[in-house]
């Protein structure tokens, strides 16, 4: 299986703060990778340095064997790494058709097919299609950025916890939506849920205090009582 | 009744004028968050690149192209050199543009002399014409055209291409913005150029307007700029438009009615929305969802 993205020894500040202190893992083509930890361990940092957003100041970071380490942001997108924020990053005064309309970098028939595809997945963005993306429900926001991040043949898709602050039916249909998208990218998946990291992760890297701590197979780790106990305060 | 159409078209023109300022303002300061205070030195020399233009082409319509043109340059500038290192800091911004709106101005009366400049409006659109009792003067009409033509196209870009749309999602967001592609530097400088070019515009027109040109008008317009872009609502063309007709409906009544309050009536509306409407009559939400 091809790898994706690998992360090696990678290390971020923010202000004065080493936030990421060695982190490494790498994502394989056709799977799902989940980031787990404890709150504040630097699952989002390490998302946000995948992207630029917070670039790394030692480590490597490569997609495709090429080196995005130095790559501003919008190079990382252009490269094909879609990206879905925590707090969804929607356009609030934009409507849901101008907000999938600004992240198209194309407009051809092959788009316009994938977006198609994720309006059948979402039939909910189809039904508010002129509504104000400010205005939507946290759910419909969320299937929103990911549809947004799907739309440009994103060869991999950073999620940061979808699940969170969503009523249980909404992850349900959230987590359908993330196998579906897996037949066609890859993910790397940050997920405070283990219930729903575990049903949809292939692999999983664990992260502690900005350093990853152990990676695996993720039906190892569901097996892994002391693991699970340790790291995520579960089991 | 004659007089109140004439009150009323001066009252149009004035804002007409004040809305073109506060249109790159609104680009700059309302949709950017850049507080350009070398705004009104964009605006002055507009003016006089766009008048010099003019007389030594004796095309009006040159000189205007000369204007937005030397606007469009002056803001790239601006903007690789001055704004980039100052983007998110206002207190910076205000010392790094006010510095240079001194240094703007300065200029002028290096390349141009310190004395002012009369300025002759073109045949074609000087004089006016009756109708009954009313008097349109045409360069009036004309501004008060150039006002909603430029409100027509800007309205049609933001709202209804990808490149409007792609300033609108950048202004709400950076971060994502760039992390759907987008290049947000340099579409900032070029919403920043276009701003630039929209001031000296708003110089170039102001000038027949007027009938003299000096190097300190700058300053004057373009605090007039940021009432109107602070009474209609950050990022909002529509709320600049409507306020820029308000600041000069007020200013056009109240110099007839009641002069001594015509120089502060400006302040007085902004006031009174400040504190009814903090937020301004139509301000643009830039606040990141969650």
């Amino acid at each position: 299986m091809t790898t994706l993205l690998t992360l090696n020894e990678v290390h971020t500040h923010i202000g004065q703060y080493h936030i990421l202190q060695g982190v490494n893992f790498e994502a394989k083509e056709g799977q799902v990778t989940v980031l787990l930890g404890r709150n504040g361990a630097g699952k989002t940092t390490t998302l946000k340095t995948i992207m630029g957003l917070t670039p790394a100041t030692k480590g490597e970071i490569a997609f495709r064997s090429h080196s995005i380490k130095k790559n501003p942001t919008y190079k990382v997108a252009k490269l094909g790494i879609g990206y879905v924020p925590e707090n969804q990053g929607i356009f609030a005064d934009l409507t849901v058709e101008e907000n999938m309309k600004v992240a198209m970098r194309k407009e051809d028939s092959e788009t316009l097919e994938r977006q198609q595809y994720v309006l059948d997945l979402f039939p909910d963005l189809k039904k508010f299609w002129k509504k104000a993306g400010g205005h939507l429900s946290g759910g419909q926001k969320q299937m929103l950025s990911m549809a947004r991040a799907f739309i440009n043949d994103s060869q991999l898709i950073l999620i940061d916890e979808p699940s969170k602050g969503l009523a249980p039916i909404v992850v349900e249909k959230v987590m359908e939506a993330i196998v579906e998208m897996k037949k066609k990218t890859s993910i790397v998946l940050v997920e405070q849920n283990f219930m729903m990291a575990s049903r949809i992760g292939d692999t999983y890297t664990l992260i502690d205090d900005g350093r990853t701590v152990h990676a695996g197979d993720m039906q190892d780790l569901i097996h892994d009582e002391e693991l699970k106990r340790k790291y995520l305060g579960i089991g | 009744m004659e007089l109140l159409v004439n009150l009323i078209i001066n009252g149009l023109a004035t804002g007409m004028l004040i809305f073109l300022l506060a249109a790159g303002l609104t680009l700059i300061f309302g949709l950017m968050d850049v507080l350009n205070f070398a705004h009104g030195g964009l605006f002055v020399w507009g003016a006089y690149a766009g008048i010099f233009t003019y007389m030594f082409t004796e095309s009006f319509i040159v000189g205007i192209i000369g204007a937005i043109v030397t606007g469009a340059l002056l803001g790239l500038i601006t903007e690789k050199f001055i704004i980039t290192p100052v983007y998110g800091n206002h207190v910076q911004q205000i010392l790094i543009t006010l510095g240079l709106m001194l240094v703007l101005q300065e200029l002028i009366k290096v390349f141009f002399g310190p004395n002012g400049v009369a300025v002759k409006t073109p045949s074609y659109l000087a004089g006016s014409w009756e109708i009954g009792d009313v008097i349109i003067i045409k360069y009036r009409l004309f501004i008060i055209v150039i006002g909603f033509v430029i409100f027509g196209i800007f309205q049609y870009m933001l709202k209804r291409t990808k490149i409007g749309l792609i300033v609108r999602a950048g202004v709400q967001d950076k971060e994502m913005a760039q992390a759907l592609g987008i290049h947000i530097k340099r579409v900032f400088l070029y919403v920043f150029m276009v701003g630039a070019a929209l001031a000296a515009l708003s110089g170039m027109l102001m000038a027949p307007y007027s009938g003299v040109i000096y190097a300190e008008m700058g300053m004057e317009y373009a605090i007039l700029g940021f009432i109107v872009v602070v009474i209609g609502g950050m990022g909002s063309f529509s709320g600049s438009l409507l306020a820029a007709i308000l600041v000069g409906l007020a200013g056009s009544f109240m110099a007839y009615y009641v002069p001594v309050l015509s120089l502060a009536v400006n302040m007085i509306l902004m006031a009174i929305v400040l504190i009814f409407r903090p937020q301004g009559l139509f301000a643009m939400r830039k606040e990141r969802t969650s």
